[in-house]
């Protein structure tokens, strides 16, 4: 008997010390992997404080020394920071508005009015996914310059207004047909229009989706290259990402320092916004993955 | 039709009119315009001219065209297996109930964040070939070996491996999307197999992988659409130029240089087509190869 005893225990304690040294492996090789994916951000802050000519030494030097914070007020001159911050920001939240309200309308057609062709009309708007940009770029490119929009905002933001984003309008409607039926019922008997269940009822039930949207299509403003490429001539009209690239092109010899300040600075806003909703972005990320 | 039917048929097509509209305006014209500005000699600064098939024959000869999509298909092919195996066995390393998951994640997640200008930009002074930090590590590394860490963005050859490496970097939001798909695979699958006896490998094989699938085949859709397009990463680091060679003359970026540097925006138009086709063919025959593949939990 005793012999079984300690067979069983030592069995118990194999598993137990297996499980141990595996979480321990399965530790290291995250840490590694965070050490790795962590490094060109800690590089870009860490550059982004030293001198000039401690960027140039080799070997490199881990940290800054002397920290030099000035090279945060030299680069929001360098590139006009506040300026083109502003612009991000006139694009992103007009359009940020526009694609919620109207993805929010869209989706409520296709989702809680039963009405003939609605699957049709919505297979169409499934569609029109598959279209790459590049296909309608320059048509649009064209249109656009007949109503003379080229090198304003208004190509940037106001399509969202219309819908354009059949994605959101489908996350949306996925959401929308989740909320119980009797709940528009109950509003209707008690006198209130479609409108009206529309804006008291399901809008209300859908904030996190709604938010999920609105974050997403911020970041899309905060991050497009091509949009403001196309469709922006002047200076100081420009986004943060295409005045980065611009002034990053335009120098030569680069004072490094300064550039990474200057993209701190541009990644910190959504870095920072990251931590605040990160439930939110999560959950977005989840949802449009996995019901797509 | 009665009476209500009417009613919300027009309720219905006022609550998706702005997407009617938004489908006129933004798809529907712009896609009928885009196959006649093809088959036209169109500068936008001129009215079009009808040149027939001119372009896409110009297309069939264009030796930078040619190249373009090779290096666009190298990149797709390389990065894609990579970023999905990768993303895969992070997720997997991720659902094992480790300690901090949730801080892992996020630091896994936080790149993929970078606006593509900043990633650049950055990863442009990493693989720099004086001051960079990666050549200083690699050197230091293979140094002992007699190798040279490669010149990375000044070289033909590494240039694109180089992209494919910051690429890698915006893993992130892969891992994310795996992972949640592998929370929701039932623990009771996992017992079973326990009791049976199956080992880890085995039961990621038999159990994880097949309920992964339609996760995976979600995302390698996406990543190839994805992929084909790569634009800003290559411009900003070559401003534009696509260089050295023109070994990051990705075809979107060829595309938009046509378009927007030498106006001529009907021989766009061709390309552009050509790239919508080679996507949807790619995805029916993924969509194929996937009927045999993924398997749908509860249809």
């Amino acid at each position: 008997m005793p012999a079984v005893d300690d067979a069983k225990s030592n069995r118990a304690f194999a598993g137990k010390r297996r499980t141990a040294a595996s979480s321990l492996a399965i530790h290291v090789v995250l840490l590694c992997v965070s050490l790795l994916f962590l490094f060109p951000l800690a590089w870009m802050i860490s550059t982004s404080l030293k001198p000039l000519d401690q960027t140039m030494r080799m070997p490199p030097e881990w940290l800054p020394d002397p920290i030099q914070w000035k090279n945060y007020v030299e680069a929001v001159h360098y590139i006009p920071f506040f300026t083109y911050a502003r612009n991000t920001l006139i694009i992103a939240v007009l359009g940020t508005l526009g694609t919620v309200l109207s993805s929010a309308i869209v989706a409520y057609g296709f989702s809680r009015v039963e009405w003939k062709g609605r699957n049709t009309a919505f297979i169409v708007l499934l569609a029109t996914m598959m279209v790459p940009f590049p296909v309608t770029m320059v048509p649009m490119y064209a249109v656009f310059r007949l109503l003379h929009w080229i090198g304003t905002y208004r190509p940037l933001w106001v399509p969202a207004w219309f819908g354009a984003s059949a994605f959101n309008v489908f996350l949306l409607r996925q959401f929308f047909l989740t909320i119980p039926r009797d709940l528009s019922d109950a509003a209707c008997i008690d006198g209130c229009s479609e409108v009206g269940i529309f804006w008291r009822v399901v809008a209300p039930l859908s904030r996190p989706a709604l938010a999920v949207i609105a974050l997403f299509h911020f970041l899309y403003c905060w991050n497009d290259f091509l949009g403001p490429l196309i469709y922006l001539i002047n200076q100081d009209t420009f986004t943060l990402a295409l005045g980065l690239q611009f002034y990053q092109s335009r120098q030569g010899g680069t004072p490094w320092n300064l550039l990474m300040a200057a993209s701190t600075l541009v990644v910190t806003p959504i870095i920072a916004l990251f931590f605040f909703t990160q439930r939110t972005f999560i959950q977005g990320i989840t949802m449009s993955g996995l019901k797509g | 039709m009665t009476n209500r039917e009417r009613r919300n048929l027009r309720t219905g097509l006022l609550f998706i009119l702005p997407w009617i509209l938004g489908f006129a305006m933004f798809i529907a014209y712009p896609l009928g315009a885009s196959v006649y500005f093809s088959l036209c000699d169109y500068s936008v600064l001129k009215p079009p001219v009808y040149v027939g098939s001119a372009n896409y024959e110009e297309l069939a000869t264009d030796p930078v065209f040619w190249q373009s999509m090779g290096n666009t298909f190298f990149f797709a092919a390389i990065f894609l297996p990579l970023a999905t195996a990768l993303a895969i066995a992070l997720a997997l390393l991720l659902n094992t109930g480790v300690r901090g998951m949730t801080i892992y994640r996020t630091i896994f997640f936080l790149p993929s964040l970078t606006p593509m200008v900043a990633l650049g930009i950055l990863w442009m002074w990493m693989l720099n070939g004086e001051y960079g930090v990666v050549n200083h590590a690699l050197n230091y590394l293979l140094r002992p070996f007699g190798v040279e860490a490669p010149t990375w963005l000044q070289s033909t050859t590494w240039a694109k491996p180089a992209i494919v490496l910051m690429s890698l970097w915006g893993v992130g939001y892969a891992v994310v999307i795996y992972l949640a798909a592998l929370q929701d695979v039932p623990v009771q699958l996992y017992e079973a197999a326990d009791l049976d006896g199956a080992r880890w490998s085995s039961k990621i094989w038999h159990i994880t992988l097949p309920l992964l699938s339609p996760a995976i085949f979600f995302n390698v859709v996406m990543g190839l659409i994805t992929a084909l397009q790569i634009f800003a990463l290559p411009y900003v680091l070559t401003n534009g130029a696509g260089g050295p060679g023109r070994s990051t003359t990705f075809y979107t970026m060829y595309l938009y240089n046509c378009a927007f540097r030498y106006l001529r925006m009907g021989y766009a138009c061709a390309m552009a087509w050509i790239l919508f086709l080679i996507i949807l063919g790619l995805t029916l025959i993924i969509h194929r190869a996937s009927r045999r593949h993924v398997f749908y939990a509860g249809g």
